[in-house]
C-alpha cells in the first residue's frame, strides 16, 4: 500500500509536467541543438564547415563558420554596433523609464501621461520603424523635404541631414527609435515598483530630514533596485536581439549592421554561417540568464 | 523640548472633514495621548503636526513658531510609525544614523548617539542587522531608537504598539512611559486603545468624528466624563447605559428604568431636578456594581434585581452579564461570587458613582 503511494508520488509530477516538457523539447531544446549542429556544416548543410576554408588564409576547421562570425568585417561591425546599442540603449531606456515613472507619480493626469509614453509599445516594431523612416527621411533630389525632422531643419534655414545614411549619426538615430519604443515598458514596470513602496517609509525619511533628492537617491532608488535589475537584464536581452528597427530602417547598410540582422540575411544564402551567428547570440545571453537565475534565487532566500 | 498648540485646526479631504476645529495646547514635557475609534481623525491630527498633511484652516504652533508652511524635516520632530517604517536596505545602525547623517552631524557624535540610544533600548547587539532579520518587537525598538537619536523637540507616536502581540504590547507600554520620564520631552501619542491611553498619558484628548470631546487627565476622564461618548469609550468593559426617567417619590428622586429604579443621592438632586418626569440616561461602570455579599464598607448601595445571563471567570474577578427587563447589565464582581446562569439575583449599584446624561445632547448632567 505504502509503496504504491510512493510510486504514484514519484510518477505523477512527471505526468503533469509532460505536456510542458514535450512542447519545450519540440520548440526549444531540439531547435537549439539543431542550430548548434547546423553551425558546424556548410551552406548546403551537407558537408562540414571546413570546406569553406580558403587556401592561404587561417582556417578554424570545423569551426570555420565561427571564424566567419567573429572575424568577418561585416560581422565585426555588427558585433561592435551591438556593443554600442547595449551601452547606449539599455541605460537610455532604463533611465528614461525611471525618469518618467518618478515624474508620472507626481502629476495629476498620471494614467494619461503614462498611456502616452507607453503607446509606442502597442505599435508593431516594423510599423514603428516605418514611421521613423518617414521622420528621418531626406529628399536627395529636387523635391521638397517631406521628412518631419528635415522639414523642420529646412524651415529653420538649415541644411537637411542624412540621418540614416551618415555613418557618424545613423546608429544613434536608430537607437533613439529603440529608446522611444522601449522606455514605456521600463516606465510601466518601474512605476509599479515605485507605487509599491510603503508610504510610511517615505514619510519616515521626510520626517528624518531627507530632501526630495535625498529621498530619491538614498531611499527610493535602493528599494527599487531589484526591479531596476529585472528591467535592465530584460533590456540587455532585448537589445542583444535588436533586429526590426535596423531591418526596416537601414537594412543594416551604412555601417548600421547588427548581429540579428546579419543572421537573418544569411539564413537563405548560408545556413551554416547564420547558425553560427545564432549560437554566438545565444552564448552572449547566457551570462545574463545566469545572473537572472542567481538574483532570483537570492531574492527567494530573502523572502 | 517645546509646547504644541492647535488653534482652530480643520483638515478636510474633499468633502470629508477629518479634523474639525481642533483647539489644543500641549505643555512642554507632557505625554499627551489622542484616543478615539478608528477613523476619528486622531492620526490626521498627528500627521498635520508632523507636516505630512497640510492644514485646511487654522494654525499649528511648535513652541512659539507657526509651522503650517514648514516642511517636516525642519519641524524638529521625530515620528514612530505604526508599521515601524524602517529603511529595509539599511542596517539597524544606518537606520538610526540616517537622520543625523542628513543633518551632517560629525561621525563621532553620530556614533555616540546611536550607541546611547541602542543602550537605552537594549538593541546594541542588533546594530549590524537588517530590519528583515528582526522580530516585531525588535523593529519597534529600532523605530523608537531612530526617533531618540534625533533628540527632537517633540516625539510623535502613531499607534506604535498595535502590530505587537498582547504581552509585548504591555511590556513596550511600560518602556515608552519610562522613556518619557527619562527624556523629559513632549510626547504625543495616538492610539485607539483606551487602556494604552489610561496607562501612559499625563493628559488624554478623546476624539470622535474629528472633534475633540474632552481633554483631561486619565483619572478625571474616568471619573467625570463629559458626555456619553467619553463615558463609553474610556474604561473596559464599557460603562452600562440605561434609558429611564426621573421620578419624584415622597421628596426623593429616583431614576426609573422600568425593570428597576435607583434612588439618586442627595447631592445629585439639584442637577436632576429639571429632568423630573422627563427621560434621562443612567450610566454606571461595571466595576461600580457589586455582589451584595461582598460590598465594600462605606458604599452607598442600591439593590437591583436581575437574571444571570452569562458569567465569565477572569481569575481575579468575574464578569457578569445580567438581564433586567430590556436592559443588559455588565458587572465586574468579586471572584468569590457563585451566581449561576439563569439565577434570579440581586446586585448592588454604587449610587455615588452613577452618571447621568441628557438623552438629546448626550452631555453629562451635573
Amino acid at each position: 500500500m505504502a509503496s504504491s503511494i510512493m510510486k504514484q508520488g514519484r510518477l505523477t509530477p512527471w505526468l503533469y509536467l509532460l505536456p510542458a516538457l514535450v512542447i519545450m523539447f519540440i520548440f526549444i531544446v531540439y531547435p537549439t541543438f539543431n542550430t548548434i549542429y547546423l553551425s558546424f556544416l556548410d551552406k548546403t548543410s551537407t558537408q562540414p564547415a571546413s570546406v569553406n576554408c580558403v587556401e592561404g588564409q587561417p582556417c578554424w576547421g570545423i569551426f570555420e563558420n565561427y571564424h566567419y562570425a567573429l572575424t568577418n568585417p561585416e560581422m565585426v561591425t555588427a558585433l561592435r554596433n551591438n556593443a554600442r546599442w547595449l551601452l547606449l540603449m539599455v541605460p537610455g531606456t532604463v533611465l528614461c523609464g525611471l525618469f518618467f515613472a518618478v515624474l508620472a507619480d507626481r502629476v495629476r493626469y498620471e494614467s494619461l501621461a503614462k498611456s502616452i509614453i507607453f503607446m509606442p509599445m502597442a505599435i508593431s516594431f516594423i510599423g514603428a520603424g516605418i514611421i521613423w523612416r518617414f521622420v528621418y527621411y531626406i529628399e536627395t533630389g529636387s523635391g521638397e523635404q517631406i521628412g518631419l525632422l528635415n522639414a523642420i531643419l529646412v524651415a529653420l534655414g538649415r541644411q537637411p541631414v542624412a540621418f540614416l545614411s551618415n555613418p557618424a549619426i545613423n546608429n544613434y538615430a536608430l537607437m533613439l527609435v529603440g529608446v522611444w519604443l522601449w522606455a514605456g515598458f521600463c516606465m510601466t514596470i518601474l512605476s509599479a515598483a515605485i507605487k509599491g513602496l510603503p508610504s510610511e517609509v517615505l514619510e519616515a525619511a521626510r520626517v528624518d530630514g531627507a530632501s526630495e533628492w535625498q529621498l530619491f537617491f538614498q531611499i527610493m532608488l535602493p528599494m527599487i533596485m531589484p526591479t531596476i535589475a529585472v528591467v535592465t537584464t530584460t533590456m540587455v536581452i532585448n537589445v542583444l536581439k535588436i533586429f526590426d528597427i535596423v531591418f526596416v530602417m537601414t537594412g543594416g547598410n551604412f555601417g548600421t549592421e547588427v548581429i540579428a540582422n546579419r543572421m537573418f540575411t544569411l539564413i537563405v544564402t548560408d545556413t551554416g554561417r547564420s547558425m553560427a551567428i545564432a549560437v554566438v547570440l545565444i552564448l552572449l545571453t547566457v551570462p545574463i540568464m545566469i545572473f537572472n537565475v542567481y538574483r532570483f534565487r537570492k531574492q527567494e532566500e530573502m523572502a | 523640548m517645546a509646547s504644541v498648540t492647535y488653534e482652530h485646526v480643520t483638515k478636510e479631504f474633499g468633502n470629508v472633514i477629518a479634523v474639525n476645529d481642533l483647539n489644543l495646547h500641549i505643555e512642554d514635557k507632557e505625554f499627551l495621548v489622542f484616543v478615539g475609534p478608528s477613523g476619528c481623525g486622531k492620526t490626521t491630527a498627528l500627521r498635520l503636526l508632523a507636516g505630512l498633511e497640510e492644514v485646511t484652516k487654522g494654525i499649528i504652533k511648535i513652541g512659539d513658531r507657526i509651522v503650517n508652511d514648514v516642511p517636516p524635516k525642519d519641524r524638529d520632530i521625530a515620528m514612530v510609525f505604526q508599521s515601524y517604517a524602517l529603511y529595509p536596505h539599511m542596517t539597524v545602525y544606518d537606520n538610526l544614523a540616517f537622520g543625523l547623517k542628513l543633518r551632517k552631524t560629525p561621525k563621532e557624535e553620530i556614533k555616540r548617539r546611536v550607541q546611547e540610544a541602542a543602550e537605552i533600548l537594549g538593541i546594541q547587539d542588533l546594530l549590524g542587522r537588517k530590519p528583515r532579520q528582526l522580530s516585531g518587537g525588535q523593529r519597534q525598538r529600532v523605530a523608537v531608537g531612530r526617533a531618540i537619536v534625533r533628540e527632537p523637540k517633540v516625539f510623535l507616536f502613531d499607534e506604535p504598539l498595535s502590530n505587537l502581540d498582547a504581552k509585548l504590547r504591555i511590556a513596550m507600554r511600560a518602556e515608552i512611559s519610562k522613556l518619557h520620564h527619562r527624556l523629559q520631552t513632549t510626547f504625543i501619542y495616538v492610539t485607539h486603545d483606551q487602556m494604552e491611553a489610561m496607562t501612559m498619558a499625563t493628559r488624554i484628548a478623546v476624539i470622535n468624528k474629528g472633534m475633540l470631546q474632552q481633554l483631561d487627565t486619565p483619572q478625571v476622564l474616568y471619573d467625570t466624563p463629559i458626555n456619553m461618548f467619553v463615558a463609553g469609550f474610556i474604561g473596559a468593559p464599557a460603562m452600562n447605559f440605561f434609558k429611564g426617567h426621573v421620578r419624584k417619590d415622597g421628596g426623593k428622586l429616583f431614576v426609573d428604568c422600568g425593570a428597576f429604579s435607583v434612588p439618586l443621592p442627595a447631592e445629585r438632586v439639584r442637577a436632576a431636578q429639571p429632568y423630573v418626569d422627563r427621560p434621562i440616561i443612567l450610566g454606571i461602570r461595571p466595576e461600580d456594581i457589586f455582589n451584595p455579599a461582598f460590598v465594600p464598607p462605606g458604599i452607598n448601595a442600591a439593590k437591583v434585581a436581575c437574571k444571570v445571563d452569562v458569567t465569565e471567570l477572569m481569575g481575579n474577578e468575574i464578569f457578569l452579564y445580567l438581564v433586567a427587563g430590556d436592559n443588559t447589565i455588565v458587572a465586574r464582581v468579586d471572584p468569590r461570587t457563585d451566581f449561576r446562569i439563569g439565577d434570579q439575583v440581586q446586585v448592588s449599584f454604587n449610587i455615588d458613582k452613577m452618571h447621568l446624561f441628557d438623552p438629546d445632547s448626550e452631555l453629562a448632567v451635573r
